[in-house]
């Protein structure tokens, strides 16, 4: 009490000015407190905290009901255990699979529509991309269930329309077949996602700057010819970009095929894919009693793929990539 | 010079350019058109001439009568409508608020915190479910909506706070100072100065957080799979499957599904194409 008064009394000695900031730089540090605390706490409580515990809990295993650490023995299970590691190498391969074939259509045909879509003066420009990028906005289960039944052979349209330009004889039912299911579901991914890298290189194409064209025109490379030699380098770091996020996207799919396919991503297991073997590897379903634990470590072989392309990318790819400055 | 502009600008290149545009957009809105406009149709003319229109002979509405008879759908519309409308609240107010402490005080750990969030850009918070249902079961969160809402909030954030305070970045500092001369508090100058100069920017961040929160299936069923917060995807998901030989219902259901996304594309498209192209150039 007595040194509270002394405080008191001494507090008008000090030059009122430095009352005044010192008290700002306090009241200064509450704000920031405040503005950053709720952001922190949902982003830390919700997504960083069962993260980390989710490669916990691939360290453990339930025995008898009660939790007991058994290192990496779950990885083992999953590697080499003939119980999981058949479904696990398969839906890895049928991963690596699935981004392959997004890499090599998506990234593609996002790149030659929008080198079309930049041509200048191009009339109808905000009707195609607004078009274009429509399938991009629908969720899995419409995309999914509406081409399910365009291509049932119940319904018949695919048949009806390959018929039209006389194909009828290709149709098969594609998505019931085990050779070409997963590359059936692969091009529907494709066809709804194409609308993101077509719209990012759609935009760094027109971040070209025109005295770069216009000094190209001047030494005479126009056309396709500038494309591949002045415009395509220029836009590369851009396809960098889109590739990391097809690579994530693939690697965390689930949805497109869990709708047309179901939790046994049939027809018998061929398009099982990392995210599906998850779901019912941890939720359970007709076959076998969900296993948590299981399920991180399924998690955690994701996480760690994940972060091994996002590395890769950063330092191998980015890096090593120039960066105009215009 | 003239004549390479004039070559690069020939009406046939034009026409060959526009003839695989407009290929492309069939193929886009081909698949989506079927679905709408057979909804609309009976039976036998789905199956009979399913490429035309319904004409008087073939309009029917009898998907749309047992998919609304069920009574449920307007629920599922209610139940989304009230997860993505709160998470994006959410989203956009501690977003702005983070993305305002981080752009515009130096303190300490500012860096460590920018980069904290940054890894939630890069790694799916998917990854993170099984703990994260063991934390909701804990909780007593299972099956309620407010689950959701916290999960897409984390979902959302990163990027929020990313592309806004790049934003922040460029409100400018005088404005700032005049204000804090004139007696505001840091509160105010957040809410009454900074926040309406980066309204653009904020919209561009609802669209984007808005899209993958109404599509998502995988936390709804894993989540909040009881009939009373099931969201309109995971709605259309089942009904689709208990319906799966009734082919009225199952167009109907569908166009349902696809219908309120289709109108707030096209209300938003500009705002979303813009917001797009403005980060990428960037």
């Amino acid at each position: 009490m007595a040194q509270v008064e002394k405080l008191a009394a001494d507090l008008p000695l000090l030059p009122a000015a430095m009352v005044g900031a010192e008290a700002l730089a306090r009241a200064r540090r509450w704000h920031i407190l405040v503005f950053l605390a709720p952001a922190l706490l949902v982003y830390t409580v919700i997504m960083i905290l069962p993260l980390i515990d989710t490669l916990r809990l691939a360290l453990f295993r339930r025995v008898d009901g009660v939790p007991m650490f058994v290192g990496l023995d779950n990885f083992n299970i999953l590697f080499f255990d003939p119980r999981w590691s058949g479904h696990f190498w398969s839906a890895l391969g049928n991963n690596l699979y699935f981004f392959a074939f997004h890499m090599l259509l998506q990234n593609p045909i996002g790149v030659a529509l929008a080198a079309l879509l930049s041509v200048p003066r191009l009339r109808g420009q905000a009707f195609y991309r607004t078009v274009f990028f429509l399938p991009t906005m629908l969720s899995f289960v419409i995309v999914g269930f509406s081409w399910k039944v365009i291509l049932s052979p119940l319904w018949g349209v695919a048949p009806t329309l390959l018929g039209a330009i006389g194909l009828k004889s290709w149709f098969h039912p594609w998505l019931g077949q085990e050779a070409t299911a997963l590359t059936t579901l692969a091009l529907i991914s494709v066809w709804q996602y194409v609308g993101i890298p077509m719209m990012l290189i759609y935009a760094a194409l027109l971040g070209i700057p025109a005295e770069v064209t216009e000094a190209a025109e001047l030494d005479g490379v126009t056309g396709l010819a500038q494309f591949w030699k002045i415009k395509l380098p220029l836009i590369l770091p851009t396809i960098g970009i889109c590739s990391i996020l097809t690579f994530v996207g693939n690697f965390n799919a689930f949805d497109l095929i869990y709708t047309v396919q179901g939790a046994l991503a049939g027809p018998n297991f061929s398009t099982d894919i990392l995210g599906t073997f998850l779901f019912r590897t941890f939720f359970g379903n007709q076959l076998q009693l969900g296993d948590p634990n299981m399920g991180a470590a399924i998690a955690t072989m994701m996480f760690l793929i994940i972060l091994l392309g996002v590395s890769l990318y950063l330092f191998g790819i980015q890096r090593r990539m120039r960066r105009y400055q215009f | 010079m003239a004549a390479t502009a004039r070559a690069r600008a020939s009406p046939l290149n034009r026409g060959a350019i526009h003839v695989v545009l407009l290929l492309y957009a069939a193929l886009c809105l081909g698949p989506v058109l079927l679905v709408v406009v057979n909804s609309f149709k009976s039976r036998a003319a789905i199956f009979g001439a399913p490429l035309s229109l319904p004409g008087p002979a073939t309009f029917d509405l009898i998907g749309y009568r047992t998919v609304l008879g069920q009574g449920v759908f307007v629920n599922y519309f209610a139940n989304s409508l009230i997860v993505t409308v709160g998470s994006i609240a959410a989203v956009l107010l501690f977003g702005a608020m983070a993305a305002f402490a981080l752009s515009e005080y130096r303190f300490r750990g500012n860096t460590a915190l920018g980069l904290f969030l940054t890894l939630g850009v890069m790694v799916p918070i998917r990854l993170g479910t099984v703990a994260i249902l063991n934390l909701m079961v804990a909780a007593h969160l299972v099956n309620t909506h407010l689950a959701l809402i916290l999960i897409y909030t984390a979902q959302g954030l990163p990027i929020a706070v990313f592309i806004l305070s790049e934003f922040m970045q460029g409100v400018s500092k005088d404005l700032k100072d005049a204000g804090r001369i004139d007696g505001l508090s840091e509160y105010a100058i957040f809410l009454r100065l900074v926040l309406p100069l980066v309204r653009p920017a904020i919209a561009t961040v609802a669209v984007f957080t808005m899209i993958p929160i109404w599509n998502d299936l995988w936390f709804p069923l894993i989540v909040a799979p009881g009939e009373a917060t099931r969201t309109v995807t995971l709605g259309a998901q089942m009904f689709i499957g208990q319906f799966v030989t009734n082919w009225n219902a199952v167009l109907a259901a569908l166009t349902l599904a696809v219908l309120p996304v289709l109108v707030l594309y096209l209300i938003f498209s500009k705002q979303l194409i813009r917001g797009i192209t403005a980060g990428a150039v960037k």
